[in-house]
């Protein structure tokens, strides 16, 4: 595809899209055979589904979050991306919450076979915030950077076209600039947008950064953007990132949870946790999974189910003899301390992006970045604070 | 796709179950059977002792099992797996009842292997409690199989009863061709003249040199800390003692999250690892 891209045309210029012209983008997608997965006003908040037209963007919606609070609003602008992260992630698209591994037939010798489902749909994913970039990466590195490839994130993976949009407005919960992950987008993508619409004018920034992008770019009625204009765009995300009221700290985080495993923090946090594993389900990373095999009444016929799981789930660590994670406080260490902590030692980042959606969506209103806060006040004396020389 | 291009992946894993044929099933105990698999058309790459196998009841589920024996063609496949199952849930139950010529799905290898060949020219010591016997079974036929390569080989076993020791005929067997074997169990039963108590309280006695030991530790948790605290005690070097750890998988392949323990994936960083890399891990509860 890059060979038979003009040269000039694979780092094309920022150029201005009109927002009416966001069809024109669906068309490309379509011709190009994308299914084309983005936000839209679902059951009363803001969902990733299956969009067939531009018109069923979240135009003129926005969200109020808080901890342990997500509602919809209704906005004084018709911005199609004015809202912050929803309960779902790209996760839902590329890992979904159930999937068939497998289904096998017995043979008339006794024997079973089968095989594994095929792929067929190639995902445009348009509206990708930066810190779903960051998690999109995270869970390549997990699902398919190790030693093995899920077949099953991989076939939905596979041919992916990205269309990020950045952040001008940050949700009450977000943290990203601190994490490192956004509002700016700056890698990982076709196509990066920034949504603006001072001045009665809605348009989008929009820039190329692959020569697949830069394709569909060119196909766009777009128009050469000025350097105001882009100007006036970074403006707007760098302001974006300077209005986020929620930090985590940039360094130390493994050593502070490792030290913080006998700490008498986890009790606090276990009086108000309720175990329910909604932060597992909203967030972008969390990846784990079980398996339920199912058969039909004669035995002949055999499948394997692969859905969501949870550390907070009290069965996740059964084994025979009883469940090695048994009280909360046990549960939300393993949470926190994999996402912040051990991730690092198992797959080379941390696990989290700073969406801010385990925040939103926890019906306790525990905050991941006041949990670290108060870890860190508590530190083991005699284990000094982090110094800023790393591990 | 430039954003995330097919032939950047590494290969796909193998998700699904090889079908083997049940060719022996043995009991050992009252819970407890040894089987045989085979599959002469398309084995599966070969297993190393230490690593195991997720084997499938098709319709009820999937469990990981180590080996215990193997027989590798001359290609390096595994063409019969051996292992020993204890019936504790739906997925072993199954596994326990399935009598010959029963097909039972098997994916694998997994995990790391014992590494046997740290020992070369050391003393050999084997400890092992309960079922942890079996995964540490193959060890003892490659040590009794090459005696010239080791020095003095140990077999320690700890069980709950005498009825409920793992391979008695083995463990004799074992003592003809050399090896130090001592038994111990923690309820003694009518016409019991062993010893009595857990398997740590026999390495002070056992027959090895410290300085020049590798051991090969598997049972419950606590008892591969307390074994390893008195290997350590004894002068052997945490990392020279090798424990296999045990926790929940899914997948074998590092993507369901279930086997963590602390750092560790037990899948893929595991079972197999120096003490010395999980003992801070062990005396944590509930890590």
């Amino acid at each position: 595809m890059a060979s038979q891209t003009e040269p000039h045309t694979l780092t094309p210029a920022p150029a201005l899209l009109d927002a009416a012209a966001l069809p024109a983008l669906f068309g490309a997608l379509e011709a190009r055979g994308y299914t084309v997965m983005g936000p839209t006003v679902r059951d009363g908040a803001i969902v990733i589904a299956e969009l067939s037209s531009a018109a069923e963007l979240p135009y003129g919606w926005g969200v109020d979050t808080e901890a342990g609070r997500y509602r919809l609003r209704r906005r004084a602008d018709e911005a199609a991306f004015g809202h912050s992260a929803g309960p779902q992630s790209w996760k839902n698209v590329l890992h979904p919450a159930r999937a068939k591994l497998w289904s096998a037939d017995r043979t008339p010798d006794g024997s079973m076979v089968g095989g594994e489902p095929e792929h067929g749909r190639r995902f445009a994913l348009l509206g990708v915030r930066p810190c779903d970039l960051a998690a999109i990466a995270v869970l390549d590195r997990v699902l398919t950077g190790g030693r093995y490839a899920d077949p099953v994130y991989a076939g939905r993976r596979d041919g992916n076209l990205v269309i990020a949009v950045e952040c001008t407005e940050p949700g009450a919960v977000c943290f990203c600039a601190s994490m490192g992950t956004g509002p700016h987008a700056d890698a990982r993508f076709d196509l990066a947008m920034t949504e603006m619409l001072d001045g009665g004018q809605h348009r989008f920034l929009i820039r190329a950064g692959t020569p697949a992008g830069a394709e569909i770019l060119a196909e766009l009625p777009a128009r050469a953007a000025g350097d105001d204009d882009v100007a006036h765009a970074a403006g707007a995300v760098a302001g974006a990132a300077t209005r986020m009221t929620r930090s985590m700290p940039a360094d130390g985080l493994p050593e502070l949870l490792t030290a913080s495993r006998e700490s008498p923090h986890w009790d606090d946090v276990a009086s108000r946790c309720l175990t329910c594993g909604n932060c597992t389900m909203v967030c972008p990373t969390c990846f784990c999974t079980t398996t339920e095999d199912v058969t039909d009444l004669t035995g002949d016929h055999a499948e394997r189910w692969r859905r969501w799981d949870s550390c907070f789930d009290l069965d996740f660590t059964h084994l025979h003899g009883g469940n090695v994670r048994s009280s909360g406080q046990a549960r939300y260490r393993q949470w926190i301390t994999h996402k912040l902590g051990t991730w690092h030692d198992q797959f080379g980042s941390s696990g989290c992006v700073g969406c801010g959606r385990c925040i939103a969506w926890c019906p306790a209103g525990i905050d991941i970045t006041r949990e670290v806060a108060a870890l860190s006040a508590l530190r083991p004396a005699g284990d000094a604070a982090d110094d800023g020389t790393g591990r | 796709m430039i954003s995330h291009p097919a032939t950047a992946t590494p290969p796909a894993a193998p998700v699904f179950p090889q079908p083997y044929r049940v060719v022996s099933s043995r009991a050992e105990t009252a819970d407890t059977v040894t089987i045989e698999l085979v599959n002469e058309s398309a084995p599966l790459a070969g297993f190393a002792p230490g690593q195991f196998a997720m084997l499938t009841a098709y319709g009820i589920g999937e469990v990981p099992i180590s080996l215990s024996a193997v027989e590798t063609t001359a290609e390096g496949r595994t063409r019969r797996l051996t292992h020993t199952v204890r019936s504790v849930g739906a997925v072993t139950r199954a596994l326990h009842d399935a009598g010959p010529g029963a097909v039972v799905g098997v994916r694998g290898p997994f995990g790391t292997p014992w590494d046997l060949a740290a020992a070369t020219g050391r003393d050999v010591v084997i400890v092992a409690g309960g079922i942890g016997l079996a995964p540490v079974r193959p060890l003892v036929h490659a040590v009794l199989d090459d005696p010239a390569r080791y020095g003095a080989l140990v077999v320690l076993v700890g069980a709950r009863t005498p009825a409920e020791l793992l391979y008695p005929a083995d463990l004799s067997g074992w003592a003809r061709e050399g090896a130090h074997v001592g038994v111990t169990v923690d309820r003694p039963a009518a016409g019991w003249t062993g010893h009595v108590g857990v398997v740590p309280a026999l390495i002070p006695q056992a027959r090895f040199d410290a300085r020049r030991a590798v051991a090969f530790v598997c049972g419950p948790e606590i008892m591969m800390r307390y074994t390893a605290e008195a290997l350590v005690a004894r002068g052997v070097a945490a990392d020279r003692v090798q424990i296999s750890l045990e926790r929940t998988m899914r997948c074998g392949c590092g993507w369901c999250g279930h086997c963590q323990l602390g750092p560790l994936l037990v899948c893929r960083d595991g079972p197999v690892v120096p003490y010395g890399r999980a003992a801070s891990l062990l005396t944590v509860r509930e890590l």
